[in-house]
């Protein structure tokens, strides 16, 4: 028995938080809200070797698992960093396991090429089908369909679509099975629309639209796809760990130095119990996330079920640590200058993202009970 | 991580999972209805079966009958045993926290007559703290032990929420020795024959029905002068040991708690109506994720403990998730099931009526969260009104604040 991280696992993440630590991401996050230009990372996740983090080291990757890539995504959720690993892991994920040519899985490991994943959902035990994102509502959309090698259909929402050298989109074929298909950015019928900026700036979204497009089909299996999903999932819930955890230390800072009636306001069990909720979720969040890790490796079985319970933990975790900084700071937590409206937009965005939490939450309902 | 056994644990669970393949055709029925005396009696020599074979007080030291191995080991056992199906030891109370309380502040003649024959289940202990106007804070009680001149104590006052005082033979009891001191200074543990004159010991029927604890008065018992466990007035300190071991006890038996999410989601799925309602999977989605987070929890939590720490205060975080959880489900299922949930043979009905009283039992959720919030989030202390006031003092001004 050992649920704990190793040597080299505790290391990585510390580098993690070093390197992060040598960039003002928080304030660039301010001010990209107001059209100020985000710092670029990806020289920092390309020294760091975190672009290969998913890749074999035969392809000149650092072949590492789910829970490294947890613990750099919690690193980068606690600076609200914008990095583009949420669409690079998974799809360096997919092309490694569709055995995709040494020359350019060694470019994608090396950073030298950024690859992003255009996601689809799939489907459960009360609907088989492969959806995607709609642009509005609750009617999800059909997974974009590849038929005589031409793929047409949208996806909405996609993260780290735009400026990525390489797009990895999951569509379906003419029997509903999953493929995922490569395409080189810019290639005739592929459209990446920006869909940035409208609520949290570090977020770069777009709309990926391909119409009649022809890109290169992979070898990778509906498991794979599948967990390419599931990834995701775990992936956002781990940067949401990283923003509670600065939640958490930013309210407690406050929460001691703060006085009302004559005591700091901590002190108080309306604010203590609020906060040892944050923490409470917080490290159930971090549990969640080890099973997630662990079965990815250990139980692919239940991935999807780890998986989709760290990310309904982290989104809601996320959503209450947040307007628990807001109110223990009272009214100035709820002003521009302050930091925690940057933390609050980071969950509400976040916890819609690829299906959302509430389909996270339904997701683990049907793994449980279709058992 | 690694959640498989190191080769020595693999063999020590497999000589354990052996033994009880041999052996489970002894042990009792898990929960029976039928008389409770019998009940004991074969319960007692389950205990005694599984302590001769070297599998009860596994962290004891070996000098005291134990088998001086780690918490891991005794995880081990509560794994095997739950998956045999088989009742655990009739005396868990006294063999994870009372006996290692022996342990750590006894006399050695204490340790000498006490631990062995509750360690074959020979002689049943049970926990003697908590009072009608001291739970949560514990130090407050009333109990009062008196010094004869020849050394012995008289002791009166009235206990609660006793587990298994119907037949223990022992209890480990928290008196008040100096009423002039500070709350906390004038506390004295003691081991009291429950077999004495003056102790009465009545049932205390829960929600369910069914008498879960008990109240014990006791009007002038007589204590030998060696009664005191540890230092007269030293009593705290000796409480605060027992409490730990209950914090590692719960720890270690995390998993053992049943309320886990597969165990739920069967109910709900024998429902083929209910397993496709989107408001049913909401609520058990929300809740499975809780219940999974409290077993993954326990992975981190013995971890831990096999590293040779003690779990601190933020394991008791670990049962408000787990009552809360349990609670969510209890009432999902009830809404599934409808009132067949409650049929008095249900065994919903049982766990919806058992965890109301839960959620208090080894501290309420919010003295759980005080506890969490001062000693792991460093906040500030409530301002207290009893510090530096003798006792006496103390229960004065509360009963004429009361009054007035």
């Amino acid at each position: 028995m050992n649920f704990d991280l190793s040597d080299e696992q505790v290391l990585l993440r510390e580098a993690a938080r070093d390197a992060f630590s040598r960039v003002r991401t928080i304030e660039a996050a301010r001010e990209a809200l107001e059209g100020g230009e985000l710092p670029d990372l990806w020289p920092t996740a390309r020294q760091a070797g975190w672009t290969g983090l998913l890749i074999d080291e035969q392809h000149g990757g650092a072949g590492l698992g789910a829970i490294d890539a947890m613990l750099v995504a919690a690193e980068a959720g606690r600076v609200l960093a914008s990095v583009p690993l949420l669409g690079h892991l998974p799809a360096t994920a997919i092309l490694a396991a569709s055995g995709f040519d040494a020359d350019v899985l060694g470019r994608l490991a090396s950073g030298e090429l950024r690859a992003a994943y255009v996601p689809a959902r799939p489907g459960d035990d009360v609907d088989p089908a492969w959806t995607v994102e709609p642009r509005s509502g609750r009617r999800r959309a059909p997974a974009p369909q590849i038929s005589g090698g031409a793929v047409t259909g949208e996806v909405a929402w996609v993260p780290d679509a735009i400026g990525a050298d390489l797009l990895v989109v999951v569509t379906v074929d003419e029997a509903g099975e999953p493929v995922a298909v490569a395409f080189e950015a810019g290639a005739a019928g592929v459209t990446v629309e920006s869909a940035t900026g409208v609520y949290d700036a570090t977020r770069p979204l777009a709309h990926v639209t391909l119409d009649g497009a022809h890109g290169r089909a992979l070898g990778a299996g509906e498991e794979e796809l599948r967990r390419a999903w599931f990834l995701a999932h775990a992936l956002i819930a781990a940067e949401s760990l990283g923003a509670v955890e600065e939640c958490l230390q930013r309210s407690v800072a406050y929460a001691k130095e703060r006085y009302t009636f004559g005591r700091p306001i901590g002190s108080y069990q309306a604010i203590k119990h609020a906060l040892t909720e944050v923490l409470r979720r917080q490290e159930n969040t971090r549990s969640l996330l080890y099973y997630a890790g662990w079965a990815y490796d250990d139980k692919p079985d239940e991935f999807a079920a780890a998986a989709s319970a760290a990310r309904a933990a982290g989104g809601a975790a996320l959503d209450f640590a947040a307007r628990e900084l807001i109110s223990v700071h009272g009214g100035i937590g709820a002003t521009w200058e302050h930091d925690a409206p940057l933390f609050f937009r980071r969950a509400q965005l976040s916890r819609r993202l690829l299906g959302g939490t509430g389909d996270a939450v339904d997701r683990l309902a049907g793994e449980l009970l279709a058992v | 991580m690694d959640l498989n056994d190191t080769p020595e644990q693999a063999t020590y669970r497999a000589e354990v999972r052996a033994w009880l393949e041999q052996n489970a055709s002894h042990a009792p029925a898990t929960r029976g209805r039928g008389d409770e005396e019998e009940a004991v009696a074969a319960h007692r020599a389950w205990q005694r079966r599984l302590a001769e074979a070297g599998y009860v007080g596994v962290t004891w030291p070996a000098e005291h009958g134990g088998q001086g191995k780690g918490p891991l080991q005794q995880v081990v056992i509560n794994q095997e045993i739950a998956r045999a199906g088989v009742p655990g030891i009739l005396d868990a109370i006294g063999v994870g926290m009372l006996g290692p309380t022996i342990i750590a502040h006894g006399s050695d003649e204490q340790k000498q007559r006490y631990l062995a024959p509750m360690l074959h289940g020979d002689e049943v202990w049970c926990q003697l703290f908590s009072e009608p106007a001291a739970g949560s804070d514990l130090a407050g009680i009333q109990t009062r032990a008196r010094q004869d001149d020849d050394g012995s104590w008289r002791l009166s006052g009235q206990k609660v929420w006793t587990t298994n005082a119907q037949f223990a033979s022992y209890g480990l009891l928290l008196a008040r020795t100096d009423p002039d001191a500070h709350k906390h200074k004038g506390l004295t543990m003691f081991a009291v024959p429950m077999d004495a004159e003056g102790v009465t010991i009545r049932p205390l029927r829960q929600i369910s029905g069914e008498p879960e604890f008990n109240e014990v008065f006791f009007d002038d018992v007589k204590l030998a002068p060696d009664a005191a466990v540890g230092p007269v007035n030293g009593g705290w300190g000796v409480a605060l040991t027992t409490l730990m071991f209950e914090r590692l006890t719960i720890g270690a038996g995390s998993e053992g708690m049943g309320y886990r999410a597969d165990r739920f989601a069967a109910a709900i799925a024998s429902d083929p109506v209910a397993a496709k309602d989107p408001e049913v999977r909401a609520r058990f989605g929300e809740l499975a994720t809780e219940l999974l987070a409290l077993r993954f929890t326990g992975y981190r939590l013995l971890t831990a403990i096999s590293r040779g720490q003690i779990p601190g205060p933020e394991a008791g975080m670990g049962k408000i998730t787990a009552v809360n959880g349990a609670i969510a489900a209890g009432d999902l299922i009830a809404d599934v099931l409808g009132p067949e949930a409650l049929d008095p043979d249900s065994e919903w009905s049982y766990l919806i009526s058992f965890l109301p009283g839960l959620k208090s039992a080894g501290g309420t959720e919010e003295i759980l969260r005080n506890t969490v919030g001062e000693r792991v989030l460093g906040l500030p202390p409530e301002p207290r009104l009893d510090k530096g006031i003798p006792f006496s003092e103390l229960r004065a001004k509360e009963r004429q604040e009361v009054a007035s």
